[in-house]
């Protein structure tokens, strides 16, 4: 067994681990963070994408020892109280989801794109969710999410700054 | 600790490979050594006419690494398509060419610049050009005991052009057959080019008679479609469930003239 310390949506958490353990399933079946799913667990699927250390990674193709003393963002990080994050709102609204097996993990890669390209063109959303099966196949709605989300965001940023200007 | 293991250790690199070989007891190891936390063997530098790159320098490293962009562009290009975002961000340059899958995307590449790669074990340090470190399906010049610690790379300067073609079956499947190739342009036409094949064999190869018949030839679509006949020449597809040999033969001459085409600025 090891001993490994990571922090995981803001609570760090102390446990002892078998080596083989998958971060995935350290962080459904030790810490009940079932929100992260396992769809095909050979890096094939992203349903059980996660951020760690600021970088989304397919859980099921890390060690949970790999993420000793790392800090880890999952689905259920995401939300401040009850206020959705963008993503998870337009999710919602743009109907991207029918069964939601696959939506924690895109939501995840999407988050993972908008941080590096703020406006991204539609078929920059779709290189970046290459990696994020949908077997109900709604991909055309996740699509439109993303864009949706990536506006609101936008327009959140823009808000900041124009208050931030106001006050200045 | 490798030398300890023999041929039951495993070095665990990105893990975007040998995990899920190991979920699908596709592989067994008795020992892993996980190596992610050696920060030598991680970045990019150069050394007088090489580009250096440690082994364990992520795919996502690797694209946006300006000394890459700029002196080994075609290693950035053939990166940009392996796997999806985050497998590269786990996965590795040194991890990809240890596995040695005949469908990976880099080993082509690096044998098609003449690259390196600088092993390490307990009898020390050693070279190994590209063209004898691909011995097999899966398997390296590396001894058990030994770690590929950095793959050197001519830097290849004003006057050639690269391109790495792709083509897969779905959007998540690798490569069917990759080219990846290099051009010098001199007056016009092409002075030298190089060719490799990823998935016409258990090893990536280079498409000699092709390199051959473009040495000299006119950058024109009949004059490079003419040399990319030869593309499978030499060439021997592994066996595949759902694909003929002759079919992979086919798509090499087909993605051979594009990829020349493109390495020479005449698409």
């Amino acid at each position: 067994m090891n001993r490994i310390s990571v922090n995981v949506d803001g609570t760090t958490y102390e446990d002892e681990v078998e080596p083989r353990l998958l971060l995935v399933q350290y962080l459904r079946d030790r810490l009940g963070l079932t929100g992260t799913t396992i769809g095909c667990d050979t890096a094939n699927c992203g349903a059980c994408t996660v951020d760690l250390d600021g970088l989304s990674v397919k859980s099921c193709s890390v060690l949970a020892v790999q993420a000793d003393g790392g800090e880890v963002t999952t689905i259920e990080g995401l939300a401040q109280g009850t206020e959705l994050h963008p993503l998870q709102r337009s999710f919602h609204e743009q109907h991207a989801l029918q069964c939601g097996y696959c939506t924690p993990g895109m939501i995840m890669a999407a988050r993972d794109l908008l941080r590096h390209n703020p406006d991204p063109r539609p078929e920059e959303i779709r290189h970046a969710l290459r990696g994020n099966l949908c077997r109900c196949t709604g991909y055309q709605n996740i699509v439109q999410a993303v864009l949706a989300a990536a506006a609101e965001l936008e327009a959140g940023r823009g808000a900041a700054t124009s208050s931030e200007a106001a006050l200045a | 600790m490798l030398a300890e293991g023999g041929e039951e250790a495993k070095v665990l690199a990105g893990g975007q490979s040998l995990l899920p070989m190991l979920r699908l007891r596709l592989a067994r190891a008795e020992l892993v050594v996980d190596v992610n936390r050696v920060p030598q063997l991680r970045g990019v530098w150069e050394e007088a006419d090489s580009l250096v790159i440690g082994a364990m320098t992520t795919h996502h490293d690797v694209i946006h690494d300006e000394l890459v962009r700029r002196h080994a562009p075609l290693l950035a290009a053939a990166t940009e398509t392996v796997g999806d975002p985050a497998v590269r961000h786990r996965g590795t340059l040194g991890g990809s060419l240890a596995h040695a899958d005949p469908a990976g995307d880099l080993p082509p590449v690096v044998l098609v610049l003449n690259g390196e790669l600088v092993a390490e074990g307990p009898r020390g340090r050693r070279t190994i050009p590209a063209a004898e470190f691909f011995v097999d399906c899966l398997t390296t010049a590396l001894k058990p005991d030994e770690l590929l610690v950095e793959c050197r790379v001519p830097k290849l300067g004003e006057g050639w052009g690269f391109h790495y073609e792709k083509f897969r079956l779905s959007a998540q499947a690798p490569a069917l057959v990759g080219v990846a190739v290099a051009v010098r342009r001199e007056n016009g036409g092409i002075a030298e080019a190089r060719v490799g094949l990823t998935n016409m064999g258990a090893t990536p190869l280079r498409a000699a008679t092709v390199e051959v018949a473009l040495a000299g030839a006119d950058a024109t679509a009949e004059a490079v479609g003419r040399a990319a006949e030869a593309a499978a020449e030499g060439t021997s597809a592994m066996y595949d469930l759902s694909t003929s040999p002759e079919y992979r033969a086919h798509l090499a001459r087909v993605l051979t003239r594009r990829a020349v085409l493109a390495a020479a600025g005449s698409e």
